[in-house]
């Protein structure tokens, strides 16, 4: 050391040097981070080996031998544990795409009554908002399942409204469309018209953003479908649909649909609590829109929808998007919590699954990986949507 | 440039490494092994019995207890009768009653043991991962749990069949009568799949509605969420006595599975299997023998050379099983014999009154038969 002469440029010896040692640290990382999986695998397969136990999802194949309450595909206790973990998964995507379309609808709603200058609307919703938000979930899917849905007279004292609409504590049974002979040539015009009604909304609102006139690119829109819904209607053979009451027979209700009471609550139970938190994201947003664009629309003399719907609302949706992705994570992954209510949902049969075959390892993985996947495909799409709303600097 | 090298070095240094780990992870994986067995040596709360090691005492799970000085026992904490918590806070019940007796057998202690409250969906992940050392929970012995779940059986403390309660004034009288209804059953128990597999052989439709608990279950079911509820016959009668008005709900005969139920270990381990099989045959030995807690000390003086061997007073039969040899005489004096237990708990007396039926001795009709203790 004391050979090297002493010059503005000689490098510290490697132990000092900074580059090397930030090297260095992310080597330590990486080995401390293959170790430490390392152990876990082999722990793995050690304590497997050790009780005697195989892995590998063969099992997937064999007959689940257990029925489930309600399923969007058709399913009995013959079919594969596989197709029950379908059913599961199905269950949990139906709960979590309609929760987190009404929660958003709830939510929007409330944040902005929130801020009315209406001092009743407002003062109801900081208290839902204040309740909902302090208490805890599970607590609230109790109350709607046990205090709310339950509490429903039995099925032969059931409440009926207009309709008929049976109230009931076995659920909510509702008249519903039984398909007959012309129902796909039907069902191919209302969904032609789902397209063309979007397409002349687009044609709509370029119209208005061109002209400056009003377009009504919604009203346009609905009167396209409704349109093609019913000359469908007369034009498909025989009649496509019939209405099917719901009528007590036996036990339960049969004909029409119905919503179960875990359904219902779990449904009710994750938009009002998720409602709750997106009211506060979306207040949080329309207050963080400076005060000059709102001083600025009244100049222009737009009224507060106006306001609202082509000022305040897109550029506090940049504030919004993100947070709201996290809202829409937590409803998905808080509808687990359906297994204290009784839905069947993806947790609640791997559950039953595991309990029947004792592949803990190979069930918890597989949940895993499916909340996994919903949590990453919403969170593209939602970034997809904020690269959409995002300011566009230039 | 420096930057390049620098990233060059990084990329070799990880590389060298990571090929190390590998190497060590293609080795045959004798090093966890070996800390695996490391960790049984210590009193460790979580026990590793493997399956290879040689069938010697002290790789047994019975050794482990022995040197925690306490058993640890997976219970039901929700079933009045069979396992559940008194009015002062106390485990007791049929179940619990067998674990205590197992605690009397290894420590002559039948408070010697701690309860784990289990649910019907945690019980066999407690026992796989060594969280409990038996499992005695109106448990039943399937084929299934016996081979692929990793469970030994081999004893059968109650011979119950799955049953179904509906309410007095639906006029249900058969399966048959149930045709559309709902029906609350809990998950993680072999009644689901009886379930399904006898609806399914009869033609019934039925909705199933399925809960984690017991106490969600029959809470639905009297909330009138379900038209009928089904478990274990005993279940039923242990919890009917805890609905509101339990005049107003009744239970049907038919009976739609048979359910022995009995207590569960992690399976390879025979001597501990052993321990927990030959404690039950204890009781129910006793029972044929005539012996109660009561005068069990009589028998102290027997010429009886069976009694004699039973009670330890001679031979070396407890020894053999890796107890000492009066571990049967434990477990009369500080728990009772079979009788007296299913009295205590479900016999006349209790809210239950559950005749013995199949729970009787064979020699008064019943399936209970220990075999010879020599």
């Amino acid at each position: 050391m004391a050979t090297v002469p002493v010059t503005e440029h000689t490098r510290p010896p490697f132990w000092r040097d900074e580059r090397v040692l930030t090297v260095v640290a992310q080597v330590v990382f990486l080995v401390v981070v293959v170790l430490v999986f390392t152990y876990l695998y082999n722990n793995v397969q050690a304590g497997l080996r050790a009780r005697g136990l195989t892995g590998g999802y063969g099992f997937l194949q064999q007959r689940a031998g257990f029925d489930i309450g309600e399923s969007l595909i058709p399913y009995t206790a013959d079919d594969s544990y596989g197709r029950a973990f379908v059913v599961g998964i199905l269950n949990t995507l139906k709960v979590s795409l309609v929760g987190v379309l009404s929660a958003t609808l709830l939510g929007l709603l409330s944040g902005i009554a929130r801020l009315s200058p209406n001092w009743l609307l407002r003062t109801l919703v900081s208290a839902y908002i204040e309740i909902i938000r302090n208490t805890p979930l599970l607590v609230q899917l109790f109350f709607w399942y046990m205090a709310v849905m339950l509490k429903f007279p039995r099925v032969r004292q059931a409440v009926e409204l207009p309709g008929p609409i049976y109230l009931s504590n076995r659920g909510i049974a509702i008249p519903w469309l039984r398909p007959e002979a012309g129902f796909p040539v039907w069902i191919g015009f209302v969904v032609a018209g789902i397209v063309i009604g979007l397409i002349v909304a687009k044609w709509r609102t370029n119209y208005e953003e061109r002209t400056g006139q009003s377009g009504y690119p919604i009203v346009a829109a609905l009167v396209t479908w409704v349109m093609f819904a019913i000359v469908g209607w007369f034009i498909a053979p025989g009649t496509p649909a019939t209405v099917a009451k719901p009528e007590l027979n036996g036990l339960n209700f049969q004909g029409g649909t119905r919503m179960t009471p875990e359904f219902a609550a779990l449904f009710m139970g994750l938009v009002v609590y998720t409602g709750a938190f997106i009211a506060e994201i979306v207040r949080g947003g329309i207050l963080a829109v400076s005060k000059g664009q709102r001083e600025a629309a009244k100049a222009l003399g737009l009224n507060d929808v106006q306001m609202m719907r082509y000022i305040i609302l897109p550029q506090a949706m940049r504030i919004i998007i993100p947070p709201l992705t996290s809202q829409y994570l937590n409803l998905t992954k808080n509808s687990s919590l359906a297994v204290f209510i009784g839905y069947p949902d993806l947790f609640f049969v791997a559950g039953t699954v595991l309990n029947q075959t004792g592949k803990s390892l190979e069930v918890i993985s597989l949940v895993m990986a499916s909340y996994l996947s919903f949590s990453l495909l919403t969170s593209l799409f939602m970034n997809w949507y904020n690269q959409r709303v995002k300011l566009v600097e230039r | 440039m420096k930057r390049f090298t620098l990233s060059v070095i990084t990329l070799v240094v990880a590389l060298l490494v990571i090929t190390a780990c590998a190497q060590n992870q293609a080795t045959p994986t004798t090093a966890p092994t070996e800390q695996t067995g490391a960790v049984t040596e210590q009193p460790a709360p979580t026990p590793v019995p493997t399956k290879q090691e040689q069938p010697a005492a002290e790789g047994s799970l019975l050794e482990v207890v022995k040197q925690r000085g306490k058993l640890i026992c997976g219970a039901n904490a929700n079933l009045p009768g069979f396992g559940y918590l008194d009015q002062e806070g106390n485990y007791a019940g049929f179940d619990i009653d067998f674990c205590r007796a197992l605690a009397a057998a290894i420590f002559d202690d039948p408070d010697a043991v701690e309860f784990r409250p289990l649910t019907a969906k945690e019980r066999f992940t407690a026992v796989q991962t060594g969280e409990v050392d038996v499992l005695i929970r109106n448990t039943t012995w399937t084929l299934t749990r016996d081979a692929s779940v990793g469970m030994d059986f081999g004893v059968v403390t109650f011979y119950d069949g799955q049953g179904i309660m509906v309410r007095k004034e639906d006029n249900i009288t058969t399966l048959e009568d149930l045709q559309g209804a709902a029906i609350c059953v809990t998950t993680g128990t072999t009644t689901e799949l009886n379930l399904a597999d006898q609806m399914r052989a009869r033609g019934i439709e039925y909705t199933p509605v399925v809960f984690e608990t017991a106490d969600n279950t029959f809470g639905a079911y009297e909330e009138g969420r379900c038209d009928a509820v089904t478990t274990d016959k005993s279940g039923l009668v242990s919890r009917k006595s805890l609905l509101q008005d339990p005049e107003a709900h009744v239970i049907l005969d038919a009976t739609l599975s048979k359910e022995p139920l009995g207590p569960a270990v992690l399976q390879g381990d025979p001597i501990w299997h052993d321990v927990v099989m030959w404690t039950v045959f204890a009781t129910i030995q006793a029972e044929e023998f005539g012996i109660t807690s009561e005068n069990v000390d009589d028998f102290l003086n027997s010429e009886d050379p069976g009694i004699r061997r039973f009670l330890g007073l001679e031979g070396e039969l407890g020894e053999n099983l890796g107890l000492t040899n009066d571990f049967a005489y434990r477990v009369i004096k500080n728990v009772g014999n079979y009788g007296e237990i299913y009295d205590r708990n479900l016999g006349p007396g209790t809210p239950f009154e559950l005749p013995r039926g199949l729970n009787d001795l064979w020699t008064r009709g019943g399936l209970l038969y220990s075999p010879p203790f020599r």
